[in-house]
């Protein structure tokens, strides 16, 4: 098979000293983001992107793979030793996770997570590998109808799903249309929206966005919202894996593998949605459901091989289609753009070492984040002893640069406070942001597409949906919205199930902040979850007692 | 007229706690007690838990001084908290523990036991684990 060899070819590459470099990087970064709670991988990604567009293309994607895949390994250590996730597709590993430390059995609970996160990580790739050049090739021949379909699905999935109503998930997405409407239209030469000023005839700069909605928007948020005292951490006991541990835990890896994975390709709001469908089904199946909520390691195993196993999915459509289904593969989307690579069916012929060299990374990722994640468990808990304000001006400082360096332009600063303001308030008033940034990137595509359509139809509207491909693309759509409202319903059913919270809604983005949720029912209050959800709406803060309250 | 004694659960803070418990006792003064957190990171290691926290109330209990215990999280930081507690409390003596620093650490954290040195308006006892 000739996959085989490109594949063998992509090893050869990212092989090479100096992508082991970047994906070390990458992963290191990744898991020190996963591990602070109210950063993601996301506003990782958006930060670099204006610092990577110097080196090529193959490197900057191998390091951002492994800031993706880094974010979900990262994410179960604060969740378990903490009870505190550090992100949001992490919060259902705290269940049984935390519990599992307090019994004296952390590094059990932590080994399980690891090597989960590696075996679903491995077993996605290898589907990924299989899956997504067929894919790419029975996408190849499309028409400009066609693609204006593939960006309706894009669209509309990513507004309806990513976001806690679809109405502010459109909202949000004809915001970023707009956005992508300024500056000088690419066929008539008209300026749009430029109001003459000159810095905006080019456009936006898409990376200014990114990084001022993603970064500047979420930093100003977060550092708004999360305060929340000290949380002893809970120090790593037990040996790491018994037979017994294995025996129980390999099945919920391939179940959490087999979950995860195909969740991810579908724009059904990322891996979050995978861990509690994991989580649930663990729960199930288990023969010691008595166990469940006092430390299974099965309700450990499963949801961080789903997480990990959906972060590998997500970039099936990704690389095939240029649809992207989470907020980190919405800004990896931007990445491709800003050097002006079209991900789509196209890519597997147009760059081929660039995708096969990413996906050889990803194997070589998953066994760095084995080695790097376990061993060094205690320096990845200190780093929760960086203050917080130290990192928000880190960010901020870091936003400001790398946008200036963009175009060293002093216009390109005020735009990102302005949009950074603008991510602020979306984040406040529970609007997505994915959506926004999607469609500014895939906002002037589309418009291309679709007036190479019409002009080929000379004008016939009918052309859009004739086509065949464009027809099953639009049932197809349809399909995929019944599928992700059902996930998402048990999702948020099972949410409510399972954290003993009522008005539990899906967790959005990966954009994880802390609240304190009552986990027992009854009892006092200890902060536990952190729940992008309980952000929305905080409950009132609670910590360990003595507190005089003054900091809320 | 109190001893006042800024508490981290680490050797050092273990030692202050000892040495202002001797102190109030040779004095015959009341003995306050203080841990605190800014609360600024999410994981801090000189604020006390549960556990801790009660090992101190018992040896206080123990110490048979008279005494007030108090842990909390305030966003002014450890060093302002026990100033302020100091001048409040009409402190004779605080006593703290010290340890070594690197001029890095300094720079980027600052050093609490340096600004209760210089802010604090009676003697300060400063303890090596």
């Amino acid at each position: 098979m000739g996959d085989i060899g490109l594949l063998m070819d992509g090893f050869a590459n990212a092989l090479q000293p100096i992508y082991l470099v970047y994906a070390l990087i990458g992963v290191t970064l990744g898991t020190a983001v996963g591990v602070l709670p109210g950063i993601g991988p996301a506003m990782t990604v958006a930060l670099l992107l204006p610092l990577t567009l110097t080196l090529e293309p193959t490197a900057a994607f191998i390091m951002f793979a492994g800031i993706y895949y880094g974010g979900m390994y990262g994410g179960s250590t604060t969740s378990i030793l903490l009870n505190t996730p550090g992100e949001s597709a992490s919060i259902v590993t705290a269940l049984e996770g935390n519990r599992m430390a307090k019994a004296g059995r952390g590094a059990a609970a932590l080994a399980t997570a690891a090597v989960g996160s590696f075996v679903a990580g491995t077993i996605a790739t290898m589907l990924l590998t299989l899956v997504a050049p067929t894919v790419a090739r029975l996408a190849v021949q499309l028409s400009p109808a066609d693609f204006v379909a593939l960006m309706v699905v894009a669209f509309l999935t990513v507004a309806a799903m990513l976001g806690t109503s679809p109405s502010r998930g459109l909202a949000s997405l004809g915001l970023g249309l707009f956005l992508g409407l300024v500056g000088t239209d690419s066929l008539t030469a008209q300026q749009r929206f430029t109001f003459g000023i000159p810095a905006l005839a080019d456009g936006i700069e898409v990376v200014v966005v990114a990084v001022g909605v993603f970064a500047v928007g979420e930093t100003l948020f977060v550092a708004a919202r999360l305060r929340r005292g000290p949380v002893p951490v809970i120090p790593v006991s037990g040996s790491w894996m018994t037979r017994e541990d294995f025996r129980r835990s390999w099945p919920a890896w391939l179940r959490g593998t087999a979950i995860g994975f195909p969740v991810g390709t579908i724009p059904a709001g990322g891996a979050d949605v995978s861990t509690f469908l994991s989580y649930s089904a663990e729960r199930k199946l288990s023969k010691r459901k008595s166990e469940f909520g006092k430390g299974a390691i099965e309700g450990v195993a499963g949801p961080e091989a789903a997480n990990n196993a959906a972060a590998a999915g997500v970039l099936v459509p990704l690389l095939t289609l240029g649809i992207p289904t989470s907020a980190t593969a919405a800004v990896i989307l931007a990445a491709f753009n800003s050097y002006g690579i079209r991900p789509g069916p196209l890519l597997f012929e147009n760059e081929p070492e660039l995708i096969w060299a990413l996906i050889a990374s990803l194997y070589i990722g998953n066994v760095m984040l084995l080695v790097l994640n376990l061993p060094l468990v205690g320096l990845w808990v200190r780093l929760l002893q960086i203050p917080r304000p130290y990192l928000y001006a880190g960010i901020l400082t870091f936003a400001a640069l790398g946008s200036y360096a963009v175009g060293a332009s002093t216009t390109d600063l005020v735009l990102l406070g302005l949009l950074g303001l603008l991510g602020w308030a979306m984040r406040v008033f529970g609007y997505p942001i994915a959506p926004a940034v999607i469609g500014l990137i895939l906002g002037p595509i589309a418009e291309e597409q679709f007036r190479r359509a019409m002009q080929i139809s000379q004008g016939d509207p009918t052309a859009l949906v004739t086509s065949p491909f464009a027809a099953i693309t639009y049932s197809v759509l349809i399909g995929l919205f019944a599928l992700s409202w059902w996930l998402r319903r048990r999702q948020s059913r099972l949410a409510a199930e399972v954290l003993g919270d009522d008005d539990v809604v899906p967790a959005t983005e990966a954009l994880p902040a802390g609240e304190v949720v009552d986990r027992e029912g009854s009892g006092e209050p200890q902060p536990t979850g952190v729940l992008p959800v309980a952000l929305l709406d905080p409950p009132a803060g609670t910590t360990p007692d003595d507190e005089r309250g003054d900091r809320r | 007229m109190t001893v006042v004694v800024g508490y981290t659960p680490r050797p050092q803070g273990r030692a202050a706690l000892r040495v202002g418990i001797a102190e109030a006792r040779a004095r015959g003064e009341d003995l306050y007690v203080l841990n605190v957190s800014s609360g600024a990171s999410l994981s801090d290691p000189t604020y006390a838990t549960e556990e801790q926290w009660a090992e101190v109330v018992e040896e206080l209990r123990a110490s048979g001084v008279e005494h007030r215990a108090e842990r909390h999280v305030d966003g002014r930081g450890g060093a302002e908290e026990v100033t302020r507690a100091a001048a409040e409390h009409d402190a004779t003596l605080v006593v703290i523990g010290i340890r070594h620093r690197t001029a890095t650490g300094k720079m980027l954290f600052g050093s609490d036991a340096q600004r209760i040195l210089l802010d604090v308006d009676c003697p300060v006892l400063a303890v090596k684990a």
